[in-house]
């Protein structure tokens, strides 16, 4: 019979593209076998559920995901790590974790008013909540255990006071995505500190051919201006190349480091980075959840657990070589 | 694939003629790759036929089906609407930031957002018709403009990105029992917009099948010359569409407003096209003049199902989109062939 051929191989490959998907996952990632290669562990494994508002593909990300799972395999945690940047779909990705009975869940809370509710139903629920990244002002009030991140108001400051050693005295702030507060926070923190004048340029972070040509635009037009202060690896790297198209001699630095801005930093290129060590955020809470479900034990003594503003620049780069390899 | 622990679906045994009756149907291709999925997911995943889970599932599928209820019947028209993403979070930007600036109840916020949403339905309706331009063009403009919109004034009016949280204002109660509220059912929370949902699919379906203006719809899709000729409505018809699919977006907007009590100035933008999705997989043609709401309802389903299957099911969610797109491309492909193989065996 050829009558369902068709219908029939659809049908297949579909099948077929997810079998290859589901097994396609690398060892050590999407968690499985944790345990660690010493003795057989002593306590009984748990689930945790990492749920952060991370658009896919963003190596930001990709770091906070890997020291999750360093956490998860020394602590014999089965992690399940899922995003969506949209906060209606990051809290239903919460409810989902409600409902396969999580022994723990670290969030971000971008967007904390979406992601309330269901967070509250979480902690209803006696599921261990914690927070990370984004939420230091309202994880409190929603019964969050503990908080690991940077207070982005400080990381701006911390940037000035950097600016300010070098005696920079015109800086532009570089914000890749148009109303996000975090963003925002970095920017007001270096006006508030930094000696010179400072101001906001918006760019389209999902796009960069306009991050460059805005930045080189900017440049061409107000010769005067001497730092350039970017808020992601990814686009201080652009504006290094936007710098020398402008023909500027403007000195560049950024929060958030990589490799490339690693080794940027190691050469001169650029100035300083701001590291809020996203590998800890991603370790930290994994492991507060090990932590509280044994003993009960709360890092933080009720205040966020800073993990930055790390200033990394030519002089300490060398200690802290071993995170960008 | 093993045996599925789930209740088995008694397949219709089909006989040609009842097979050519059943799948010369828009929304019959869908319905089939809807079960295969469900069937599928029940085998990988024991989690995804729990009752909280599928209260969850129809809720992300509910979010989803509510726009594709009226982008459904726009593509019946003929007619597409980029703009039905932002077109959610501008209904409920202009509910909220009407009553933080001029105090009052929700309600008459929530008046704020209907008209608002009505109006863009009725401009994007009203330049296609003027323009004679693509309704891509027309609603891509719109989309755009909406985006920025919804940045600039909250900025404007705000001087912040968010709108500020409603939950103080009187009649919040009530305005968040209506748009967002748990109904339990069998002791299970499911969330209002379910019902919504389920209602504007029969409602739709009766204005499809019942009505004078479902076959305006399909005239106006099918072949707007001819149905002008034979004095159909087009003009009035397709602003209709747009300003249905602008009471959609209020609705879902009311939503995110009373569930979440701010909204994010930057959200809603990429929706568009889910919606779009939804109702194609769920037979409607991208030409217009064929398809049906409940298909556009199975179509969303059908995105529920597989968003929220690949998080239960624990797989890796690097693939995710990936997924999502062999499973879409899938139950297209299978919908299509089999309304192929059946308009073969009868005439449509």
């Amino acid at each position: 019979m050829k009558r369902w051929s068709r219908a029939g191989f659809a049908g297949v490959a579909a099948t077929g593209a997810l079998l290859l998907a589901a097994c396609g996952s690398p060892a050590g990632a999407g968690g499985g076998a944790a345990g660690g290669d010493d003795a057989a562990p002593k306590t009984e494994e748990l689930k945790v559920a990492l749920i952060t508002h991370a658009a896919p593909g963003d190596t930001f990300w990709d770091t906070i995901r890997a020291g999750a799972e360093n956490a998860a395999d020394l602590n014999n945690i089965n992690l399940l790590y899922t995003s969506d940047p949209d906060g209606a779909r990051q809290a239903q990705l919460v409810q989902q974790a409600v409902d396969q009975d999580v022994d723990g869940i670290v969030v971000t809370l971008a967007k904390a008013d979406a992601m309330s509710g269901e967070v509250e139903k979480a902690i209803a629920a006696g599921i261990p909540v914690f927070s990370i990244n984004a939420g230091e002002e309202e994880y409190k009030d929603l019964g969050i255990l503990a908080h690991f991140g940077q207070n982005e108001f400080i990381a701006g400051q911390a940037a000035a006071e950097q600016l300010n050693d070098a005696g920079l005295k015109k800086a532009i702030c570089v914000i890749q995505e148009q109303g996000h507060v975090g963003l925002e926070a970095r920017c007001e923190g270096l006006a508030d500190k930094f000696e010179g004048t400072s101001e906001v340029l918006y760019v389209q972070g999902t796009d960069m051919t306009n991050v460059s040509s805005t930045i080189t635009s900017k440049l061409q037009t107000n010769k005067d201006i001497d730092a350039v202060l970017t808020l992601g690896a990814p686009f201080a790297m652009t504006a290094v190349d936007a710098i020398s198209d402008a023909g500027s001699s403007a000195k560049l630095a950024t929060t958030d480091l990589n490799p490339d801005v690693y080794a940027a930093i190691k050469d001169g290129t650029m100035l300083f980075g701001i590291d809020q060590q996203p590998f800890m955020q991603g370790y930290e809470s994994v492991e507060a959840v090990r932590l509280f479900t044994d003993g009960g034990y709360v890092l933080g003594g009720g205040q966020a657990v800073l993990t930055g503003p790390a200033v990394v620049n030519a002089d300490n780069a060398e200690s802290v070589a071993a995170q960008f390899k | 694939m093993s045996t599925a622990t789930a209740p088995k679906f008694d397949e219709r045994v089909a006989s040609g003629n009842l097979f050519t009756r059943f799948f010369t149907k828009p929304e019959s291709g869908a319905a089939t790759a809807a079960i295969v999925l469900a069937i599928m997911f029940a085998v990988v995943s024991p989690q995804f036929t729990q009752p909280e889970s599928i209260a969850t599932i129809l809720y992300g599928a509910s979010t989803v089906g509510i726009m594709a209820v009226g982008v459904s019947l726009l593509m019946i028209g003929g007619e597409v609407d980029l703009s039905a993403g932002v077109g959610v979070i501008s209904s409920a930007l202009s509910a909220s930031l009407f009553m933080y600036w001029f105090g009052g109840n929700v309600w008459v916020g929530a008046i704020i957002g209907l008209v608002f949403s009505l109006l863009v339905g009725l401009i994007n309706g009203w330049l296609l018709t003027k323009t004679k331009l693509s309704s891509f063009i027309i609603t891509l403009a719109t989309f755009f403009m909406l985006t920025g919109l919804n940045l600039g004034v909250t900025r404007l009016i705000t001087g912040g990105v968010a709108a500020p949280s409603i939950a103080n204002w009187p009649g919040f109660e009530s305005a968040a029992a209506v748009f967002a509220s748990d109904i339990p059912v069998f002791g299970v929370k499911v969330k209002i917009t379910v019902f919504y949902w389920i209602l504007l699919v029969i409602i739709a379906t009766w204005i499809l099948k019942r009505t004078r203006a479902g076959n305006w719809i399909f005239a106006s899709g099918g072949a707007p010359d001819a149905a002008r000729a034979v004095g159909v409505p087009v003009v009035r018809t397709k602003i209709l569409l747009y300003m249905g699919v602008g009471f959609c977006a209020w609705l879902l907007g009311m939503h995110q407003l009373f569930a979440f009590k701010t909204v994010q100035s930057g959200e809603g933008i990429g929706n568009e096209f889910l919606y779009i999705i939804a109702a194609v997989v769920g037979g409607c043609l991208m030409t217009g003049g064929y398809g049906s709401a409940i298909g556009g309802a199975i179509g969303a389903l059908i995105y529920g199902m597989a968003l929220k299957g690949v998080v239960y099911a624990e797989w890796n969610p690097d693939w995710l989109k990936f997924f999502l797109g062999a499973m879409l491309l899938g139950a297209t492909v299978l919908n299509f062939t089999l309304q192929r193989r059946a308009a073969r065996g009868g005439k449509k």
